[in-house]
């Protein structure tokens, strides 16, 4: 019980942490509601789907399937994160004042919600398809002594989901004028660490170059084998052996989408001005 | 015009010449998953070298080929054989596990 407890958790966490924070970042975009449901169910359907065909998916690009279909959707949410964060740079101070009222500005977080239910969807699916298929083989192994195995993978998902929601609500309790602050630099590492493990899946596949396979090694300091590493690889991108491209991606991805958050301040004051 | 092909098809060049600059790569190593146990368990590779795994799966339930120090996370299906690269390793003792199994399904890659 213990040990699918620990793998179950591991993983729903991992998701968790990102949900956690869109959930912050999007707190101030009215009527998201039904956005961040039809993200966790269209992740849940997408988890159920990739562990139905995920035999199929590895044979695919010459036993690279899985690999690459890994790197091609982080590559997409990470899209969607920088879209978020271009958008929020012009909309998110304001929204916390006067402009949840207007149409204009409702249809335009209409956009970026759906931005960011694709990153919640994204997120369950990958965690989701691995725990989907854990579960089915304790289920077809040992139908008998499953029931044990099974309550261990309900109370990890529990302890997850309750880890998340706990950073969702800490997240909250950052006064309002900084929290647009702490969570576009969040979301921009989110999605630097997203782009990074994509480059590094790609270059492990030799699709891209390396760039050097391994820059340094803090794995004695920080493995990603334990769950404060996996934690801190699915918030921050950290990798105890990180890749030259994966570093170069991180940077990249980090300083662009900072820029793309930060660069709003000017047209915002402009804009007050004029209403 | 002729001239900016040529550069164009020298750039490409380059840059494929980049993309394929690997490491010296070592011969392949097969793995079998069997009752939720790794044969063989200790397998020894060259250090410095880039190096690739074939893992077949002959359980009958899902299992998960993964390991932090190889980097490598990868779902195996019942009868399937999935390939892994990794290294290049430093000499040392590499632990791998099937990540479903994680008692009974280990083994150590050892670079030398």
């Amino acid at each position: 019980m213990l040990a699918s407890f620990i793998i179950v958790f591991r993983e729903v966490l991992e998701a968790g942490l990102i949900v956690g924070i869109v959930l912050a970042a999007t707190a101030e975009i009215p009527r998201r509601a039904p956005y961040l449901w039809g993200g966790l169910l269209a992740g849940f359907a997408g988890a159920g789907l990739v562990a139905a065909i995920l035999g199929e998916l590895t044979d695919a690009f010459a036993g690279n399937g899985q690999d690459v279909f890994d790197a091609a959707i982080l590559g997409f949410a990470v899209l969607m994160l920088g879209w978020h964060a271009a958008w929020m740079s012009r909309h998110g101070r304001e929204m916390a004042n006067q402009m949840r009222e207007m149409g204009a500005e409702i249809a335009a977080g209409h956009r970026t919600m759906l931005a960011m239910a694709a990153v919640i969807a994204i997120a369950i699916l990958r965690e989701g398809s691995e725990v989907a298929l854990f579960l089915y083989g304790i289920a077809t192994a040992a139908p008998l002594g499953a029931a044990a195995l099974i309550s261990g993978g309900m109370l990890g998902v529990l302890t997850g989901g309750a880890v998340s929601w706990a950073l969702y609500r800490g997240l909250l309790a950052i006064p309002l004028k900084h929290l647009f602050g702490v969570t576009s630099t969040l979301i921009a590492l989110l999605a630097a660490g997203m782009a990074g493990q994509a480059a590094a899946l790609l270059a492990n596949d030799n699709y891209i170059p390396a760039l050097g396979y391994q820059l340094w090694n803090t794995s004695w300091l920080l493995s990603t084998g334990s769950i404060a590493g996996k934690a801190a690889q699915a918030l921050l991108g950290y990798s105890d052996r990180p890749m030259g491209i994966q570093l170069l991606i991180w940077v990249i991805t980090l300083f662009s989408l900072l820029w793309l958050s930060h660069r709003a301040s000017r047209p915002q004051t402009l804009h007050r001005q004029e209403t | 015009m002729a001239e900016k092909d040529i550069i164009f098809s020298r750039l490409a060049l380059s840059l494929a010449a980049a993309a394929t600059a690997l490491p010296a790569m070592a011969a392949p190593l097969h793995l079998v998953l069997e009752s939720h146990h790794f044969t063989p368990d200790h397998i020894t590779v060259p250090a410095g070298k880039r190096f690739k795994l074939l893992v077949t799966s002959h359980d009958t339930t899902p299992d998960e080929f993964e390991s932090p120090d190889l980097r490598v996370e990868k779902i195996l299906m019942p009868g399937q054989t999935i390939t892994v690269m990794a290294g290049p390793l430093s000499p040392g003792r590499y632990k791998f596990y099937d990540d479903y199994h994680p008692e009974s399904a280990h083994g150590i890659v050892e670079a030398k």
